[in-house]
Parts: C-alpha cells; structure tokens; sequence
C-alpha cells in the first residue's frame, strides 16, 4: 500500500480563487423544472461558477497564488518547487507549470511540472511537494491545483454540467525540520478509467471532425466526443467503497481515533455521495464541512475551497488536525492527515476571469 | 430482506407516490416522477440500507421492482 509518512514539511499558507459568474441549478432550463429541483435536492448544489470563455484554470491559480505569496511575505525569488495540478491545462503541449513559472516570476533555479489528477488530486499533489521539498533544507514551494471544468464538458449535458464549478487553489509549503510529520494513503484502480472520461482529443482516440458532431445521447443529455462524460452511478459506488476503506486505513496507520482529527475535509462531489461516505465513517456534519451548495464540485479544488470558506478563521487562529480525502477520475482516491499551525488561510476569492 | 419492506424503502424514494401504487411487477421507469436522477437516487438508498452497490449495466438490465429485488438479495445472502 502507497501508505506513508513525510517528516519536516509545513503547510504555511492557502488561498483559493473562483470566477465572479455564478450560475444557478435552478435555472438549468435543458430539463423540466420538476426535475432540476429534484437534482438540486439531490447533488446539494444550488449554485456554481462558471469562468469567461478563454479563462483558464492557470488564471484562477495565478490569482490565488499572487494574494497569497504577498499575505506570506514570501517573495516569489525563494520559490524552489512549483506543481500545478489539472485537467484543464492551456495548452496539451508544453507544461502550464512552466508558463506559470514566467508569470509567477519564479526563478530559472525552481523546478517545475504539471500532475494530471482530478478529484483525487489534492492529498495526492501534496504528497508529491512535500517528497520533493524534505531534501532541501529551508525551501519553499508552490501546490496549484483546480479546473475550470466547464471548458471541457458540454452545457447541454445534464448528467455533467449542473455539477462541475470552476476554481483555482495555491497552497504554500517550506521545509522545516519542526513541523510534525504528514501522513498519506494514495490509492489507483484503473480498470475504471471510464467512469469519468474525455473519450476523444488524446491520442488514443484523437480528435477528428466525426468528434465534433454533437449527438443527443438521451433526454438532457447533448454533447460530442470531447466532452466530459461522467458515469453517476458507477462513480457513486466506487466513492462510497473506496474513500472510507481509505480513510481508516490511514487513520489505523496513523493510530488517531476519529475524535481527534478536527476536521474531515472531503472532496466535494456531490451530496448523495458526500453524505454516505459521512454516514458510513459515523461522522458529525461538524466534523465534516460543506461547500456544494454555494460552489459545487470544483474537481482538485474542493478541499481547499472547502479549507478556506467554512474554517479558515479556526485554522488561522489555532492548531488543527486535518484529514483531506480525494476520490474520482482514475479512477484514484487518497487521503492526507495533516497538522497546520497558523495557517495562513485567505478567504475565498472573487476573481473578475 | 422482505419484498414489502424493499418496496416500502423504494416508494419512500418518490414524491407524489401514494403507498400500495408499487408492486414487484411494477416497471419502476414507467412510474410518474422517474427521471434518470432517481436510478442514482434508488442505488443510493440500496447502498445505505443493505449495503449493495448495484452497478450502472445492472440497473439498466432490470425493469421491474423484482428485477431489482433479485440482484439486491443475491447479494445480501452472499
């Protein structure tokens, strides 16, 4: 099992950015009105953000990133590791993580890539940042993660579009020999790739003209072959099997009893979901905040949008236990249980993109 | 498991359905309020009462109650 610890690894800061449209499920007006109040019941999300055509999830980070770098007091000179982590990266080729690099004004001396991940990604990509940062003594690096999902699913698609919102996440790590240890659980199953899928436009399947012709699959449900399809059910079970399982697993490694972790913070995918992983692991809905109403499913940003909207003056002002959980597109799910003391934790930002 | 309590469970699941309107022959897509929200909605509710994920391709294979029955009690006997 991919079930391990990272010494000497701070989180020292997060802020997160979402675009000002907000769109309503309440005036989703591809399927009857009977209907869309029934889902809105259902998927817990009334409403969602929706980025200006062009905008990509880089901007988002970007935005997030600099308010963040200026609250620290960091200067973007000390950054030595930069991971962007997407789905909805600007462009196939190159990397957006050295695009961001330029933007951000990093130096040449910062090493940086991109991780393709999606719900899953957030206890996953900081794994991956504090692995790097533990042998560089003093150094400081840069998590971006999020997706501006609605570029890659269809409008017209009600099994996809009334659940994806858009957001950006920057999250701030330095090495320092103090900070308590990280521990992780991260978990693949790839027989179920097709769960959540772009079936055309890679080099599998690339994109042809026959891609583009836009087919009705069923009522409500409009799109073409590079959109994202989403499997409801499939994903449902394989979520309310695989996050829990996951979720003990790490806390029996760790040996922390589920009282003493302060909060859950789950990826937000839909409350259906949400709720019976919640029930399955016994846990309070204080236990477990919630951001689906007010911004949906934001694929590897709902953890930090989650962090930043409901307890960022609690992990501002005193020390927490965190257990962040992942699960989705992979198909691949994992789980980190952190320490943070005086995080320095933005709210929620409205960005004009 | 009991057929009447798996049926109760099921008519629970749907609003503006008077009790006694579903049976085991009933086609449970041909019932006023189903729409494709409501398979998620029901696979949900099997999952928290007998802890039996149907799949996607199973439930698009039933078209009864008792179709659905059957795979949920096969599995809980197991």
């Amino acid at each position: 099992m991919a079930i391990f610890s990272i010494p000497g690894v701070k989180i020292a800061g997060m802020a997160t950015a979402v675009p000002k449209q907000e769109v309503s499920n309440l005036e989703f007006d591809t399927i009857p009105e009977k209907e869309r109040k029934l889902y809105v019941r259902t998927t817990g999300i009334n409403k969602r953000r929706v980025a200006k055509a062009g905008t990509c999830t880089s901007d988002l980070c970007e935005h997030a990133a600099n308010e963040l770098l200026a609250k620290l007091g960091w200067k973007p000179s000390d950054i030595r590791v930069l991971v962007f982590l997407t789905q909805t990266p600007d462009y196939i080729t190159p990397a957006t993580a050295a695009l961001l690099q330029n933007k951000l004004g990093l130096p040449k001396s910062c090493m940086a890539l991109d991780i393709n991940l999606g719900c899953s990604g957030y206890p996953y990509g900081l794994s991956v940042v504090a692995s790097l940062l533990r042998n560089m003594p003093g150094a400081k690096a840069l998590f971006l993660a999020g997706d501006v999902s609605s570029a890659c699913l269809s409008a017209q698609d009600k099994s996809a579009a009334p659940i994806f919102s858009d957001a950006g996440s920057a999250t701030a790590l330095v090495q320092g020999d103090s900070a308590p240890d990280m521990h992780f659980n991260l978990e693949t199953d790839g027989s179920g790739f097709e769960a959540i899928i772009i079936p055309q436009g890679g080099y599998r399947n690339p994109i042809t003209l026959e891609s583009l012709k836009v087919i009705e699959e069923s009522p409500g449900i409009v799109r073409n072959k590079t959109h994202l399809v989403l499997n409801g059910i499939n994903v449902f079970n394989f979520s309310v099997q695989a996050a829990p399982r996951n979720v003990n697993a790490l806390l029996d490694y760790v040996k922390i009893e589920k009282e003493h972790v302060d909060y859950f913070v789950f990826h937000q995918a839909n409350l259906v979901i949400n709720e019976s992983i919640r029930k399955k692991l016994c846990l309070s809905a204080e236990q477990t905040p919630q951001t689906l109403s007010r911004f949906g499913n934001t694929s590897s940003a709902t953890i930090p949008i989650t962090i930043t909207s409901e307890i960022n003056e609690i992990v501002t002002k005193k020390p927490c236990t965190l257990l962040l959980s992942g699960f989705g597109v992979g198909l691949s799910w994992g789980a980190a249980l952190v320490k943070t003391d005086g995080l320095v934790c933005l709210p929620v930002l409205e960005a004009d993109l | 498991m009991q057929l009447p309590t798996f049926i109760a469970h099921i008519e629970e699941e749907f609003e503006d359905l008077q009790a006694g309107v579903i049976t085991g022959e009933t086609a449970f897509r041909q019932l006023e309020g189903w729409s494709s929200m409501m398979a998620l909605i029901l696979i949900a509710r099997i999952d928290s009462e007998y802890n039996v994920n149907l799949t996607a391709e199973e439930l698009a294979e039933a078209n009864t109650i008792n179709d659905l029955f059957v795979l949920v009690q096969a599995r809980v006997a197991v």
